[in-house]
């Protein structure tokens, strides 16, 4: 695929992991056409990403752009639609949208850039912010414990559950490939430091370790899912934890359309009289 | 009682099936030539309770009840109690025998003719039709073809069960056969044939009365190849139907306020990404959950001012079914047109009463194009030019479309720029004073009667009732059926003449008087009625007459 650049000037922070992620996509379309695929995001730095990139897009509303991209892979399912969505948009404005979607195994790729935190707000907490955090809001601590977003997604039949890292700009990129060409929803968390909030580069380097490619039951990708619990302990694994064969909701949905049919509204007014 | 201008009133229990066996006697009537309007009365239950329909039958057009009932089928003895002192001193009384005890009136062994037969007891309102065939003067054979139409599964045991109550009566009446049959419709299906005809391809929906019958009509018809999905929750709704729609595909939503108070800030990001869009709201009474099956027009304002921001989105409230079928069309066409959300307003005395339809107007909706890029330089979503209107393209195809509800620069980048800024609104202000011109152009307002001092101005399902005891009095009728833009233009010249402006609305607040007051037209007097029932023709009357 062609250069991928806009005229857009990167607002990104300097040394933020989001810069890895946008290396990272951009290696991983170069294995598609540039016209099958739309991009997706929501509302956040993370969601910054989709101005960077030359490629059909929908910038959407706040926790929303994952149901905007089941809707443009409804409309279109020969597109490949890739969501980007911070924590906050995934987990907490959204959360209702990411369940369901994973549900019904919707065609999406979401790509969950997990900064542990609404970084664009500067700094509050979400739903993955470790217990204890002081954030602007919560000046004495964090009192709630964080949610497994991976677990979540497992108990939501998602077909498709990985976590990758943004300074692993290869393994990332290979994640993102293999998501793309899963049929129905899959769901990366990409662990993505926010150097202005929460600098972890340095207990991510410490913790990750990549695991093996396998065919897993639900319940070994539960144990390795489990093993990290967004706390200051446990190593954390990367890779893929689950992947599952089923039809798309996309593809059975639009098996019964048939394209430029002529519709009859006299024929189907026969059944009221 | 009038022999060309009947009311009949069937109630019973929810669960027994009085809405089905009105229908069905409606349209007995509707074979024999008559127009129909059926009000469908019903509590937000599953079963008991009390429901009733009532039918109007008459030679011509009325879409509105009588008072008074001339047949009362009392299914339970509910019925009689909540509607005997509204029967016609000629009326008729026809009741479940195995339920009610009165003593005028005609009782059918319904429960217990189906007993014998070995039926099961949703046949009862079989027995019910044999009986009222007969004492109406009507042919087995008649009855027995509209059954076969209209019951699908155990038509034999039916049949058999009609024929014998049927048998059992005596000829009372004679209805006259007037003329041929119309299609029966209600106003959600007449809106959503609209929007077929207008080339809709995607319905998705959260149920929500009184909008549900959108979306169980529009999942049952099989022929017009549209994909319908039921989604987790409004918001999801519109949001993937806004991605539908940046694909290229025919998209509508619909629900009832609060559903459409959870789509709004959608709306907006439908106006700023510029993304065709139809959104239907039928009302009911509010606030917040209301009264869920009445009707009501309290979200006029709200929805004249849905979504955050500066924008203008074309509002529409049809009047009667016919309107709903080529408005919605309509609405589908100008939301291609203008890349913009419609909003199709109305409310559940339209959305789920029956009326006669009118095939004559189907001629009036067909599917307009909308203005595609014609790839002579690059493509730029949000192109500037003179009217507002940037050429559509879609995604998959041979051109970046990116499209943002971020302010954006012309190819979709998103901007702060305060240059940028101005020149993105201002292109969206030129694109609703294009919206504007449009309304101006058709007819957008209905005007009956001739030269009067006094007008009435109504919207919606209130044009049914209004233009009925209007006509009876002599009185000049406005009905906007654009609320957004409006048509001022047209109503001043509606009005013209006239020096008392009376509006009837259904509502609390007087809603309309308020949107004609911003258009420089004075309301003399309101009449409101916000119990979540329909006004009928005869104290209306006498309010009109008041004033
Ligand atoms: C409906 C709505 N509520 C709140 C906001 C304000 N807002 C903008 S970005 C953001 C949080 C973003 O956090 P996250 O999704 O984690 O993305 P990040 O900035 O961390 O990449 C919020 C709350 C908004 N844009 N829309
Ligand atoms: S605030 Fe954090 S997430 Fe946002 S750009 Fe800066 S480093 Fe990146």
């Amino acid at each position: 695929m062609e250069n991928l650049q806009t005229k857009a000037i990167n607002t990104w922070c300097p040394g933020c992991g989001n810069f890895g992620v946008l290396a990272a996509f951009k290696k991983a379309m170069e294995s598609y056409n540039k016209e099958d695929v739309v991009i997706v995001s929501d509302i956040g730095c993370s969601s910054k990403i989709i101005d960077y990139l030359n490629l059909s897009s929908f910038d959407s509303l706040h926790g929303r752009s994952i149901s905007t991209a089941s809707g443009i892979k409804l409309g279109n399912p020969n597109l490949k639609v890739i969501a980007f969505i911070g924590d906050g948009g995934a987990l907490n404005e959204g959360i209702s949208h990411l369940i369901h979607l994973a549900k019904r195994n919707s065609d999406i790729t979401v790509l969950m850039h997990d900064n542990r935190l609404f970084a664009l707000t500067t700094g509050q907490f979400t739903a993955v912010s470790p217990k204890g955090l002081k954030t602007r809001s919560t000046p004495e601590g964090l009192v709630e414990d964080p949610l497994n977003p991976l677990e979540l997604m497992l108990d939501s039949n998602a077909t498709f559950i990985a976590r990758s890292y943004s300074s692993k700009i290869d393994h990332l990129a290979l994640i993102i490939k293999k998501a793309i060409d899963h049929e129905g929803f899959s769901f990366i968390e990409v662990l993505q430091p926010c150097i202005s909030f929460m600098d972890n580069f340095k207990f991510y380097n410490e913790k990750i370790y990549e695991i093996e490619e396998e065919k897993r039951t639900k319940q070994q990708a539960r144990k390795l899912i489990e093993e990290w619990k967004y706390a200051e302990v446990g190593n954390i694994p990367l890779g893929v934890f689950y992947s599952e064969v089923k039809d798309s909701y996309e593809k059975i949905m639009n098996r019964e359309i048939i394209k430029d049919k002529a519709v009859n509204i006299e024929k189907c007014l026969e059944a009221h009289l | 009682m009038n022999k060309k201008d009947f009311s009949i009133l069937i109630g019973g229990a929810a669960g027994q099936g009085s809405r089905k066996a009105g229908l069905i006697i409606a349209k007995i009537f509707s074979s024999l030539g008559y127009k129909i309007y059926i009000y469908d009365d019903y509590q937000s239950l599953i079963r008991g309770g009390h429901s009733f329909s009532l039918i109007r039958a008459s030679e011509k057009e009325n879409n509105c009840s009588k008072k008074k009932i001339d047949i009362l089928l009392a299914l339970d003895e509910k019925t009689i109690q909540e509607h005997l002192k509204d029967l016609n001193e000629d009326g008729l009384i026809i009741f479940n025998q195995d339920k009610v005890k009165e003593e005028k009136g005609i009782g059918i062994a319904i429960e217990s003719t189906v007993k014998e037969l070995g039926g099961i007891p949703i046949m009862a309102n079989t027995a019910l039709l044999g009986g009222f065939a007969k004492i109406i003067g009507l042919d087995f054979d008649f009855l027995k073809n509209i059954l076969e139409k209209e019951i699908s599964k155990g038509i034999e045991k039916n049949l058999e069960i009609a024929k014998k109550a049927y048998d059992l009566e005596e000829a009372k009446l004679k209805i006259e056969d007037i003329g041929d049959s119309t299609p029966l419709l209600t106003g959600n299906e007449a809106l959503s044939l609209g929007v077929v005809a207008a080339g809709l391809e995607m319905y998705i929906a959260y149920p929500m009365t009184p909008a549900t019958g959108i979306l169980h009509y529009l999942a049952g018809l099989k022929d017009c190849n549209v994909l319908v999905s039921q989604l987790e929750n409004e918001i999801a709704v519109i949001n993937a139907a806004i991605g539908a729609a940046y694909t290229g595909k025919r998209t509508m939503v619909g629900t009832s306020g609060g559903g459409f108070a959870l789509m709004t800030e959608a709306i907006s990001l439908a106006a700023m990404s510029e993304t065709p869009i139809v959104i239907v709201n039928s009302q009911r009474p509010g606030p917040a959950t209301g009264v869920p099956t009445y009707s009501g027009q309290g979200d006029l304002l709200f929805t004249l001012n849905s979504g955050h921001g500066d924008l203008v989105r074309f509002v529409i409230a049809p009047g009667d079914v016919n309107e709903m079928f080529v408005w919605s069309g309509k609405a589908m066409n100008l939301a291609w047109k203008y890349q913009t959300p419609v909003i199709l307003l109305t409310e559940k005395d339209l959305s789920e009463a029956t009326f006669s339809f009118d095939k004559k107007v189907l001629s009036e909706v067909k599917k307009e194009e909308a203005l595609m890029w014609d790839k002579n330089k690059e493509y730029q979503r949000y192109e500037l030019t003179e009217n507002g209107i940037s050429p559509l393209f879609f995604p998959g195809n041979d051109a970046i479309v990116k499209s943002t509800s971020y302010e954006h620069d012309e190819y979709g980048i998103s901007t702060e720029d305060e240059e940028m800024i101005k020149k993105m609104q201002d292109k969206r202000l030129r694109k609703f004073e294009s919206m504007k011109k449009e309304i101006d152009n058709i007819e957008a307002i209905n005007v009956y009667g001739d030269n009067s001092e006094t007008a009435v101005v109504c919207v919606g399902s209130l044009k049914g009732i209004v233009k009925s005891v209007c006509e009876k009095l002599g009185i000049k009728m406005i009905q906007p059926i654009v609320l957004e833009p409006f048509p001022q233009k047209q109503a001043l010249e509606a009005l013209k003449g006239v020096n008392k402006v009376i509006c009837i609305e259904a509502n609390a607040l007087g809603q309309l008087s308020k949107v004609l007051a911003q258009n420089n037209i004075k309301v003399y007097k309101s009449i409101l009625k916000y119990d979540g029932r329909p006004f009928n023709e005869e104290d209306l009357k006498d309010q009109l007459k008041n004033i």
